[in-house]
This record gives C-alpha cells, sequence and structure tokens, in this order.
C-alpha cells in the first residue's frame, strides 16, 4: 500500500547532527547534486504522461462515438463510464488499480502499468466528454448535408464532424493534457519514482532545504505544463479566427 | 446533434441496433460476471468479510474520514472563492504592474500539481494536514476560479463595460457592479463543475496523510486486517463517488435553470466552458 508522507521530527536533521561540512551546506547545491534524479523523474513523468495520454485519447474518443452511436446499450455503457470516472477522485482510481487489478489476474511487475491504467482509465472520460462537446459545437447542416448526400453513420463522423469537432476540441483536450501530466504526481505517492516522487526522497533526505527542492520539483513541471498551456491558448486563438 | 448524424431507424436498422444493444450488454454483462466471478473465487464476498459493517465503530471511522473530507473542501471553497474574485480583478487590472505580476502567479499556480502544494506548505511551513490539504486546495482552485470568471468577463458583450464608465463609474467600480454579476452568474456551471474538481481532490489529502476518507479506510485495513481492505475500500469509494455525482448533478442543475433564463440574455453561457471541466 501507498506510503503516507512522512513528516515530523524524524525526517528533521536530528539536534546532535553527526558533524558533517562544517560550512552549511548551500541549498543550491542539493539541486545541482541531484540534478540527475530530477532529470530521471522528469523523464519519467514525461513517459507516464505520454503512454497515459496517448491510451486515454484512443480510449477517449471511441468513449464518445459510442456516445452518440444508434446503439442503445454503447450509449449506455458510454455515459456509465463517464459519469462514474468523472466523479471518481483519482486517488481512488490508483487505490482501485492497486487493489483490484491484481487480484483480477492483471499481473504487473512494476506499479507503473496500475499507475498507467488508472491514468488512462481516469482521463479518458474527460476526454470523451471534451470530444462530446466538440461534435455537438459542429453545426447541425454539416451532419446534415452529408447525410443528404448519403453517407453512413461512420462516414459522417469520420469525414465530417470528428476532423471538424478536433479543430474546436483541440484547446480543451490540451488543457486535459496539462491536468494529466499534473495528475501522474499523484502516482508519486504510490511507489512510482516519477518526478513527484523523486521530489519527496530529496525533500525527507535534506530536511534543511525542503523549498529549494519542492521549487526544484515545480520547475519541472512547469517546464512541461506551461508551454502546453501557451500552445493551448496560441490554438485557440487561431481557431477562433477560422470560426 | 446525435439524431442528426444516422437515419430515424427503419424496422431493419432498429433490429440490427437490438441486436447490438443485446449483445453490447451482453458482453459488457458479461465482462462484470466475470470480475465478480474472479473476485468471489478469492472469497471477497464472503459473509464474514462485510459482516464488519454491522459494526458502529466501522461507520464512527468512515463517518469521521466523510467529515474531514467535507469540511477541509468546505473550507478550501470559502476561501477559494473570494481569493480568486481578488485575483481575478488583479488579473484584468488596468495597471501592469498589478496585471502582469498576477498573471504569472496565476500561471504557475495553475501549472503545478496540487498533491505538490499541499507537500509544499505541509514541508515548508510545518502546519498541521489539514491546514496542508486547504492551503493547496485554495492555491489552486483560487486561480482557476479566477481563470473561469475571467473568461466570463472577457465573454460579456463590450457595450456593458462601455456603458458603465459612460454613466461615470470609475473603472473598479463598473468591474464590481456591472461586470462581475453578470460574469459570476454566467459562469455559475463552470464554477460548480470546478467545486466537484475541489471536492475530489481532497482525496489527495491521503498523500500528505490527512484523515479524510480514504486515509480512514487505510487505517481501519491496516487495524482491522487487511481482509477487510476491500469491503471497507468499496463502501468508500461507493460514498465518495456518490458525494460527488450529487454535486455534479447541481451542476447540471444550474446550467439547466440557467439556459431556460436564457431570454433574459445573461444566463447562457458559450459552449467554450467545456474546458473548465478538467480534472
Amino acid at each position: 500500500m501507498p506510503e503516507s508522507a512522512h513528516r515530523g521530527s524524524g525526517n528533521r536533521p536530528p539536534i546532535f547532527a553527526p558533524v558533517r561540512d562544517t560550512q552549511p551546506k548551500d541549498v543550491m547545491d542539493v539541486i545541482i547534486e541531484n540534478l540527475p534524479l530530477y532529470w530521471e523523474g522528469f523523464l519519467r513523468t514525461l513517459f507516464l504522461s505520454a503512454v497515459s495520454g496517448v491510451i486515454a485519447l484512443v480510449l477517449g474518443t471511441v468513449l464518445a462515438a459510442a456516445r452518440v452511436s444508434p446503439v442503445a446499450a454503447l450509449r449506455g455503457f458510454s455515459m456509465t463510464y463517464v459519469e462514474i470516472l468523472r466523479n471518481t477522485p483519482l486517488t481512488i482510481a490508483f487505490f482501485f488499480a492497486a487493489i483490484v487489478l491484481p487480484r483480477l489476474g492483471v499481473k504487473f511487475e512494476q506499479f507503473e502499468v496500475a499507475a498507467i491504467i488508472a491514468l488512462s482509465a481516469y482521463t479518458a472520460a474527460f476526454i470523451a466528454e471534451a470530444v462530446r462537446s466538440g461534435v455537438n459545437s459542429v453545426p447541425v447542416g454539416q451532419a446534415e448535408a452529408a447525410r443528404s448526400i448519403g453517407m453512413k453513420f461512420g462516414q459522417v463522423l469520420s469525414l465530417i464532424i470528428l476532423p471538424q469537432a478536433l479543430r474546436t476540441v483541440i484547446p480543451p483536450l490540451i488543457n486535459i493534457l496539462i491536468a494529466l501530466v499534473k495528475n501522474s504526481s499523484v502516482a508519486g505517492a504510490f511507489f512510482v519514482l516519477e518526478l513527484f516522487g523523486y521530489g519527496r526522497q530529496l525533500a525527507n533526505a535534506n530536511g534543511d532545504a525542503v523549498l529549494a527542492v519542492l521549487l526544484g520539483v515545480a520547475f519541472f513541471y512547469l517546464l512541461i505544463t506551461v508551454p502546453l498551456g501557451i500552445l493551448a491558448s496560441t490554438v485557440e486563438r487561431k481557431v477562433a479566427i477560422a470560426r | 446533434m446525435s439524431s442528426v448524424l444516422y437515419d430515424v431507424p427503419g424496422p431493419k436498422a432498429r433490429r440490427v441496433s437490438l441486436i447490438g444493444s443485446v449483445v453490447g450488454s451482453l458482453l459488457i454483462l458479461g465482462l462484470l460476471a466475470w470480475i465478480i466471478s474472479t473476485l468471489a473465487q478469492q472469497g471477497i464476498f464472503e459473509g464474514r468479510r462485510w459482516a464488519i459493517f454491522t459494526r458502529a465503530d466501522v461507520w464512527t471511522l468512515l463517518g469521521n474520514g466523510i467529515g474531514a473530507t467535507l469540511s477541509a473542501a468546505a473550507v478550501a471553497a470559502v476561501i477559494a472563492f473570494p481569493l480568486g474574485l481578488l485575483l481575478c480583478l488583479m488579473r484584468i487590472s488596468d495597471l501592469a504592474a498589478i496585471r502582469v505580476p498576477t498573471r504569472i502567479v496565476l500561471e504557475f499556480l495553475r501549472g503545478m500539481p496540487v498533491v505538490l502544494m499541499m507537500f509544499f506548505v505541509l514541508l515548508v511551513f510545518g502546519t498541521n494536514q489539514f491546514i496542508a490539504v486547504v492551503a493547496g486546495l485554495v492555491l489552486y482552485n483560487a486561480a482557476v476560479f479566477a481563470e473561469i470568471i475571467r473568461a466570463g468577463i472577457q465573454s460579456l458583450p463590450k457595450g456593458q463595460r462601455e456603458a458603465g464608465l459612460t454613466i461615470g463609474l470609475t473603472s473598479f467600480q463598473s468591474r464590481m457592479i456591472i461586470e462581475l454579476p453578470q460574469a459570476v452568474r454566467r459562469m455559475m456551471p463552470s464554477l460548480v463543475a470546478q467545486l466537484v474538481v475541489l471536492l475530489k481532490d481532497t482525496s489527495l489529502g491521503y498523500i500528505v496523510a490527512y484523515g479524510e476518507l480514504l486515509r480512514a479506510v487505510q487505517v481501519m485495513a491496516d487495524f482491522l486486517g487487511t481482509q477487510f481492505l476491500f469491503p471497507v475500500f468499496f463502501v468508500a469509494a461507493a460514498i465518495y463517488i456518490a458525494i460527488n455525482i450529487c454535486v455534479s448533478r447541481i451542476a447540471v442543475w444550474i446550467e439547466r435553470r440557467g439556459s431556460k433564463k436564457a431570454a433574459g440574455g445573461v444566463a447562457k453561457a458559450e459552449p467554450e466552458p467545456i474546458e473548465a471541466e478538467v480534472a
């Protein structure tokens, strides 16, 4: 089970600390010394986010298509899935992946796999909702025109609606992916050594430089999220002009 | 929209769709049955495992967990909303000296994982877990609230502000009296949706060892034995999800109510607030 955050006197430097360097270590040194760890965590976070993101995009689009399909069972399933997953706290999704999946015979060597499953299942629900809103934002005339020239459901959706919907949907999708990157930090609490996981270790190991250590972690997160955010608003502006 | 995508089904199409529905349902039911039977084989559903729910202390612990979850969410929401308003006003201030730093701060807050902020407050300021959880939630959600309200203000017709300024209101008065009330009302669905996010994020308190619902589950499992982890987790998850679905429903209800009043020209938001609904 996930370990709890360690806190309290146990992690603070003891009062009668064993004699270390006479000079108190500069806080920046802690970051520079541990840059390889940060880098490794950063790559792991990127990896988790990328893999979960791709799975979630595919799954979410399929769910959105099911949601507007003529088959009632698919609609019902997609609706239930989205409703439940969207209202599930991510930590519970992780817990579920951690304690239920192994019992169903899903074996994973590392907890990373469970983290990817939890993250992508959770994110897919949000992507499905965003794509569905995008489908609804395409003017009805588009579907009517496509239908009137004899296209079938699959054709209408894949050739006419989805390509247009995707354009409106890209900014919200990027925002969901940003949330995914941030959400991957929950994996750090479940034994996956990504950015937050390493950050926690470093914070526990360097009780005197917690501030610097955590700001370092924050920096690496911002390195992913801020460019993505700028990308989202740029795309949004472009789409706004096109419409 | 979805009804335009395909023909009104005729008898044949209806039959195909019915078969599809039946096959689809059977597949889903089959999957569920397989999951349940696999779990049952491992003794998950034995009565003795679930008998703990007849004990009052189990419910007391769960109740405490729910109380901790809800109180953290409530305190955070009450602080985050006014703070969000303030940040929003600063973000759209006429003075670049206020606007630019606020923008940077907002970008910073929105780009960080909530759990990192909780952890930060916990370790750097040495607070107790409750304050750390509330602070993390407040910092993040105030930033999001600010962005939502700003989007609302920007979506108002330009004439609103111009009219306000014309009748001699100061810029600040126009914001407070004319624009903010309309923006908040317009963005109500997104704001409530964000409340659901806030409520869900209290579960991150688990990671910083705050005694919320999930932590209560963990404590019980440690205390009673791991064989009870499963039942307790399931009940707690069900409670959590039920609470969240209720709040989401309120958001949907407000949205419907708003769009009915759209004749007044204020309430209906553009189909845009999808982006606010992010994890």
